[in-house]
């Protein structure tokens, strides 16, 4: 791996409330190489979305910080593009205008019209979704507003991906279509991704490294799995790699052997 | 080649079957409503014959076509009266100018009544004014309440404070400011329209402002952290998600805003003998004519339909600004 490339060192937030501070995260400590692709798993409320936000910049960690490419994170920026669990399009906007929006907002004074015109049509070819440029997100899909949603992320030409549970609230087909998708987006563009996810086989299928978390309060990183399969991966041949169960198999005794699941 | 013993009978059939469809589909909109109207009109005529008052009997509906007949002919009367007057005025004029190049000429204005059709329109034009100037003020102190907490929480008793004031209580206070302080030789707007609009804008700002803030508050918190993420600055993120995202909920406050500032400015106008329909009704009241009670009602009437005609105007606005097409608005 090469030199690092985001580090989050000591990370801990509390959050304030009527019974006094509530510790939702300790110690986080976690090394992402530039161009990884990265899971974080762990049941619902140990604080998966809540280290997201904190890279994100939408949360102030209150111990710890993260530190991007030398520079500390203190802020929310396009640098650290967010794709949100319910896409986040301006439903006022169609999809070409939606991500027209950020990249103006980006390079605002970088880009022609032009240019900008052409690197919109090429993030909406890249989510294969040029069809549907002039539709409002009413209009498509759940499917395609998430693909809409990860073009408008790609379109900010991003340091970081920071994915939330991108495919939670998708189909069984759909989800696969989508993660196809990604990885082929992945490939190309080798961007650093980090992805929250609750399915064990997208963790596998996508990720370079699956970032096991601890359950709350105080959650912390568990144990951190490197999942070697050379890319590019195709989920049919993996169905048959024994590899594939084994770490499979490793995320799910983490899951609900390691750590209790607490009541749901 | 169809025998037409067979094909008559169901064409019969088909014809009776398509008419009641007709009925179906077209009752309840239009026959019911109709009904509803004249069951009405029967009601209020035969009531108003078993009542007198010292105007004389009470008015019918019979009675109240008559009065708007009559008020629509006078209208028309006074239109011709005063071309008529500025006709003559404009040939003495062009007679002195003949006489003498150099004369000094005057043009006046009619000096007539206003007719009923004129306080119309004199109180439409106040009542837009009014609401006017209240959304102007009302739609930004929503939208920054609804962002700052902080604000909010600042302003909030104020608004519950001044939201419930009757437009009577404040109409005098009104009144003396706009005496004490619009004090002009040649002025641009009459002191009475001043003091009606401004007491409508005072009582119409508050359904906006409530409707914008709670809109504005109300945003998807997601939406705010796209805001964030691309750094939009205050005035993008209020023009691009802020107002397309509370439009809705402000065009809802508009609509109660601009019902509430119609009511109001009748009894302001009244209070006031500010020109417009309110004092069309106090001076018929004043006048005692046997006429009277049937004039005030054609001005109820009146009334009552251009608020319906203004709330419709209203929600022709919402949908086509609104970009959700597919929600009910009624």
């Amino acid at each position: 791996m090469s030199q690092t490339h985001l580090e989050l060192t000591g990370v801990g937030i509390d959050f304030p409330t009527d019974k006094g501070l509530f510790c939702a995260l300790q110690n986080v400590n976690l090394k992402i190489a530039k161009g990884e692709f990265v899971s974080l798993i762990g049941h619902s409320g140990c604080g998966k979305s809540t280290v997201l936000n904190i890279v994100a910049g939408l949360y102030q960690a209150t111990n710890g910080g993260v530190i991007l490419d030398g520079r500390e994170v203190d802020e929310p920026g396009p640098e650290r593009a967010v794709v949100f669990q319910n896409h986040s399009l301006l439903p006022w906007l169609s999809c070409y205008e939606n991500v027209e929006l950020a990249v103006r907002q980006v390079f605002q004074g970088q880009k022609s019209r032009r240019e900008m015109r052409e690197w919109i049509e090429h993030n909406l070819a890249l989510v294969h979704m040029t069809h549907a440029k002039h539709k409002r997100p009413s209009e498509i899909s759940g499917g395609m507003k998430q693909r809409i949603g990860i073009a408008r992320a790609l379109a900010m030409q991003p340091k970081v991906l920071l994915m939330d549970e991108p495919f939670g609230a998708l189909d069984a087909l759909t989800r696969a279509h989508l993660q196809d998708s990604l990885m082929e987006i992945h490939a190309e563009l080798g961007n650093t991704v980090i992805m929250i996810t609750h399915d064990v086989d997208e963790a596998v299928l996508l990720s370079d490294r699956i970032v096991m978390m601890s359950n709350g309060p105080a959650a912390t990183v568990g144990d951190i799995l490197k999942v070697e399969l050379e890319r590019p991966r195709e989920r049919m041949a993996l169905a048959h790699d024994s590899r594939y169960h084994e770490y499979r198999a490793a995320v799910l005794e983490f899951l609900y052997q390691r750590q209790h699941r607490p009541a749901a | 080649m169809s025998n037409p013993n067979i094909a008559t009978p169901i064409q019969e059939t088909l014809k009776a079957a398509r008419a009641t469809a007709l009925i179906k589909r077209w009752a309840p909109p239009i026959i019911l409503p109709l009904l509803g109207i004249l069951l009405f009109l029967l009601c209020w005529q035969g009531l108003a014959n078993n009542i007198q008052t010292s105007l004389g009997q009470f008015p019918g509906p019979l009675q109240v076509s008559e009065q708007f007949g009559g008020l629509v002919s006078a209208h028309l009367r006074e239109k011709e009266k005063a071309s008529a007057f500025y006709e003559r005025q404009e040939k003495r004029n062009a007679a002195l100018l003949a006489k003498n190049p150099e004369a000094e000429i005057k043009t006046r204005p009619y000096t007539g009544k206003p007719t009923f059709v004129q306080q119309i329109f004199t109180s439409l034009y106040t009542v837009m004014a009014g609401f006017v100037i209240a959304s102007l003020i009302a739609i930004p102190l929503g939208i920054v309440c609804g962002l700052s907490k902080t604000i909010y929480t600042a302003i909030n008793p104020l608004i519950q404070v001044f939201k419930p004031v009757s437009p009577l209580a404040w109409l005098p206070l009104v009144t003396m400011l706009v005496s004490a302080l619009y004090v002009s030789d040649d002025p641009l707007f009459a002191k009475s329209f001043l003091t009606s609009a401004f007491t409508v804008a005072l009582c119409c700002l508050w359904p906006t402002v409530i409707n914008t803030t709670v809109g504005v508050a109300g945003i998807d918190q997601d939406l705010n952290n796209v805001s964030k993420v691309l750094r939009l600055s205050s005035l993008t993120h209020v023009r691009r998600i802020v107002l397309p995202a509370a439009l809705p909920m402000i065009f809802t406050g508009l609509r109660l805003s601009l019902g509430t500032g119609w009511m109001v400015l009748i009894a302001a106008e009244m209070l006031a003998q500010n020109p417009g329909l309110g004092k069309f009704i106090w001076d018929e009241f004043q006048n005692g004519s046997s006429n009277s009670l049937g004039r005030i009602m054609v001005a109820v009437i009146v009334i009552g339909l251009i608020g319906f005609a203004l709330d419709r105007l209203m929600l022709l606005l919402q949908r086509l600004f609104s970009w959700d097409k597919n929600a009910v608005l009624r």
